[in-house]
């Protein structure tokens, strides 16, 4: 049997092939963008491409980065964790309470709001963000906090999420005897449910945050000034206004050239990366869980 | 008996925010754009009523955008389909410690997105600093501009949201393929069959509804396309255009023109063709449900 396992027929190096193929391809770019902030620009196009630079280079990006525009870097990244930790307060905690009153009470209207935020959850956050920029804009909060921060709290995912594990994993006993116990209806949210819940507030912080994090479309279209951008915008605006990632569109005065951009890029990626690395598990039943019938 | 009714307008109390959210952020935006896109004038004259609608469908920008869109579906759809599918099965056929630093490796890509996946992922394609360079030299491409042409836009876009997207959902796929029981594998063996029949005729049909739930989320978003073609243009300011993808249209109506009624419009194609795609799947699947029996 064992040295069945061990027999290299053609069939498996073929499989083991196509499988280490597909990982070189998911690897080396990530790889790439590590190494990239440690070289100058000449060296990265002259150098061996997988080459680590050295330190005081990478000293030296993180330098021009944080000079670009008088250190708007650091505005911006203090955007991101603004814009991200506000619609995750209020997204989680809006969800929660949805998902359990949804599972544990019988609401009038209870089948088509659960029907809409099935909807909500299927159709992507960024077909609805024109109109919402067209609604911001009528009430005139365009190029606010505000204008990022609160669309992004409807979160109809934890809504359906949070419906589905009360559902299923909360005992109906324990609220019968908290009620025995005299608990008002909101006392046993707090006392009994929302301990119960924590791993799912946890899952659905981490999904919110990254979302939020990464968020493009909706922070480019409703903030106008430089300084309100969050750092994938901010990103987006360096490769896209200056010459950095294409010398040939002509030459610069700014010392933001590939290494600086790449660092940059780095900086929006690792927080999550590390997290998703960590809690890979987790998310993915966390997306398998939106079905009831595995 | 009253205790059930004051437990109904707790409950009550409890979805009033996500139900505030909904309709501000969800439903509001939405019957908004309804509004601009037969009310709202184009600054060049009085459109009213469907005349919103003939001049973006009449728009030259319109049908190429369209265009665009559909051929990257077709080519990027089925790509995921089979690329994701082939690649679970591979890895399924013997789950070993090598599958399992496969599915972490294939996962990720999906951790760079947005501005700072288009920024790594311009740098892999433009020869003279990828570590694929050699690769897309012997191809015969030997300057970004000879990869980044117009014809080659949709195959670029579509490679980069594979890579992206494979990783989640073979992790998925690999998931719903451990939940088919043991016993049906047994029996599957004992009937002769090998293991690529065993794939084709045993595990496929049973993950089936996994792979409808990614193409109609996938068909969802590659419909919104707008980062990836609106910040190669910015990079390259040759490679597509400003109105490449029906998102980038209807941006490129409300901001470079002020035709929000245009721009309503387009929105208003896209949600409601993602809102058919939601509905289909919610009604005609099992994979959601609104009761969830305790």
């Amino acid at each position: 049997m064992s040295s069945h396992r061990h027999r290299v027929t053609p069939l498996r190096a073929l499989k083991g092939l196509v499988l280490l193929g597909f990982a070189v391809f998911c690897v080396v770019p990530l790889v790439w963008l590590l190494l990239a902030p440690t070289k100058t620009d000449a060296e990265l196009v002259s150098g061996a491409t997988m080459s680590f630079g050295s330190f005081d280079q990478l000293a030296a990006a993180a330098r021009h980065l944080m000079d670009y525009n008088d250190g708007v870097l650091v505005q911006w990244a203090w955007n991101s964790v603004l814009y991200a930790v506000g619609s995750l307060v209020l997204s989680v905690g809006s969800s929660v309470l949805a998902g359990y009153a949804l599972a544990v009470t019988h609401l009038p209207g209870r089948r088509l709001l659960l029907v809409l935020t099935l909807v909500g959850m299927l159709v992507p956050p960024t077909a609805l963000v024109l109109p919402l920029f067209l609604e911001i804009n009528a009430v005139q909060l365009t190029n606010t906090a505000l204008s990022v921060i609160l669309p992004a709290a409807f979160y109809p995912f934890g809504t359906y999420l949070a419906f589905i594990y009360f559902s299923t994993s909360m005992p109906v006993e324990l609220l019968e005897a908290g009620r025995l116990d005299g608990l008002s209806e909101a006392g046993l949210f707090w006392h009994v449910a929302r301990p119960l819940a924590t791993p799912l507030m946890g899952l659905l912080a981490f999904f919110s945050f990254v979302a939020n994090w990464n968020n493009y479309f909706l922070p480019y279209v409703m903030l106008s000034e430089e300084a309100k951008y969050n750092l994938p915008v901010g990103l987006g605006a360096v490769i896209s206004g200056t010459p950095a990632l294409n010398p040939a569109n002509g030459g610069s005065f700014l010392p933001i050239t590939r290494p600086e951009v790449a660092l940059a890029g780095l900086i929006i990626v690792l927080p999550i990366a590390v997290v998703f690395v960590f809690c890979q598990r987790y998310l993915v039943r966390g997306i398998l869980s939106g079905a009831t019938k595995g | 008996m009253s205790s059930r009714r004051r437990g109904t307008w707790t409950g009550l109390l409890f979805v009033l925010p996500y139900i505030v959210l909904l309709v501000a952020f969800g439903l509001g935006p939405a019957a908004y754009a309804v509004y601009t896109s037969f009310v709202v004038s184009a600054p060049t004259g009085d459109a009213l009523g469907l005349d919103n609608y003939a001049a973006t469908l009449g728009d030259f920008r319109f049908w190429p955008a369209a265009a665009n869109v559909a051929l990257f579906l077709a080519i990027w759809l089925p790509i995921m389909v089979v690329g994701v599918l082939a690649l679970a099965l591979l890895l399924h056929d013997r789950p070993s410690r090598f599958s399992g630093v496969m599915r972490l490796v294939y996962f990720l890509p999906g951790a760079v997105t947005g501005s700072a996946g288009i920024l790594l992922w311009y740098c892999m394609l433009e020869p003279s600093i990828s570590p694929f360079g050699p690769a897309l030299r012997a191809m015969g491409f030997e300057r970004g501009s000879d990869v980044f042409a117009d014809s080659n836009l949709v195959l670029i876009f579509a490679g980069i949201a594979f890579i992206t997207g494979a990783g989640q959902w073979i992790v998925i796929m690999y998931g719903a393929m451990q939940n088919i029981p043991e016993d049906v594998l047994e029996a599957a063996a004992l009937d002769g069959a090998g293991p690529i029949r065993t794939a084709i005729f045993v595990k496929l049909p049973l993950v089936s509804k996994y792979v409808l739930y990614m193409v109609i989320l996938s068909l969802a978003a590659g419909l919104q396309l707008f980062v990836e073609p609106q910040l190669i243009y910015g990079i390259t300011k040759t490679a597509g255009s400003p109105w490449w993808s029906l998102n980038q249209f209807g941006y490129a109506l409300a901001f470079q023109t002020g035709n929000f009624g245009g721009a309503a419009t387009i929105s208003l194609i896209l949600l409601v063709l993602s809102c058919v795609a939601a509905m289909l799947f919610i009604t005609r699947t099992d994979f959601f449900s609104t009761e969830v029996d305790r």
